[in-house]
């Protein structure tokens, strides 16, 4: 295993320790795409270069935006 | 209890963890199979991509119908109900929070906007050759709207009114998929086998099938996700405006 594996991993254990560790529904949002773009590193340093882009635009783009949409009209209703 | 359960986790991770493989090792055989045959037999040289479009295409088949069938259920739960407002209300809408936007973030998004949709088209097209293919670059192109509506042109999107477009393109790409297995189901009796001729390896056009599956799929997933947000945003416009009644 190579440093550079061990720091993405490092920073995926420690993204999802802050994922868990947030509570206010937004900054979970912000804080998924983080997550989602330390995955992607990991996965490109594991020479998985396909899946790290399927991470980049799912897991760090598309899911985040429909999450934020979805508390925008969330919100709008509680209000 | 939860020290109890937490003991019990740890005692059955470990003895888990002991049994695990060596890190890197590898001991299935199709890996192995694919890698020697794929440039040889495809012209590939991305085998993830030959693998997902060629070796186990109707897999992706299903998988590109799962993206249809949740978008088409989106649009079915967010159609917009007769007592809800009015286009035109929610233009007004719309524009009062277009007015919001920063000239730093428009700029910014609009120079962005047409070099993703490119680079995502890239993406589509070299499928074969380098990392990515339909699905991924498709949702690179899909993000080109969404940073045209981060600009705040949100409203210029709408004036085109491309709904009924991009539904056209969605239903297109999922089709033809299933068009181009159906051509290889004709020509020699096997769905999804290549009918095209292979070009030289390491040129965009070198593995036949490949491309046009990459870009029906690219069509469908770029549709299907700008159709996706449009939906969401349309109703979260819909919920203001009727919050101001």
């Amino acid at each position: 295993m190579t440093v550079l594996q061990m720091a993405a991993l490092t920073i995926v254990a420690l993204g999802g320790l802050a994922m868990v560790a947030t509570r206010d529904p937004v900054r979970q949002t912000l804080m998924m795409s983080l997550y989602g773009l330390a995955l992607a590193a990991l996965f490109f340093a594991f020479q998985a270069p396909d899946v790290a882009l399927s991470e980049i635009v799912v897991g760090s783009v598309v899911l985040p935006l429909i999450l934020l949409l979805t508390l925008a009209k969330i919100r709008g209703e509680a209000r | 209890m939860f020290y109890m359960s937490a003991l019990a986790f740890a005692a059955f991770f470990v003895w888990g963890m002991l049994r695990l493989p060596a890190f890197g090792y590898y001991q299935g055989p199709y890996g192995d199979v694919i890698n020697s045959f794929v440039v040889f037999e495809r012209h590939a040289t991305d085998a993830v991509t030959a693998i997902n479009f060629d070796y186990r295409g109707v897999d992706t088949v299903g998988e590109e119908f799962i993206l249809f069938a949740s978008v088409t259920g989106v649009a079915l739960l967010l159609r917009e109900r007769r007592d809800e407002s009015a286009s035109e209300e929610r233009a007004r809408v719309a524009e009062g929070r277009a007015g919001q936007t920063s000239s730093g973030v428009k700029v910014l998004a609009l120079a962005v906007a047409a070099p993703s949709a490119l680079y995502g088209w890239y993406i589509v097209s070299h499928g074969q050759l380098s990392p990515g293919g339909g699905f991924q670059g498709g949702v690179i192109m899909a993000s080109a709207a969404i940073f045209l509506y981060v600009s705040g042109e949100y409203l210029a999107l709408r004036h085109m009114n491309p709904i009924s477009l991009l539904e056209l393109a969605d239903a297109a790409g999922a089709g033809g998929y299933v068009v181009v297995g159906l051509a290889g189901l004709i020509a020699s009796g096997t769905f999804l086998l290549n009918v095209l001729p292979l070009g030289t390896t390491g040129e965009v056009d070198s593995s036949g099938t490949i491309l046009a599956i990459s870009i029906a799929v690219g069509l469908e997933v770029a549709a299907a996700f700008v159709l996706l947000m449009m939906e969401f945003l349309e109703q979260t416009l819909e919920i203001r405006q009727r919050r101001r009644v």
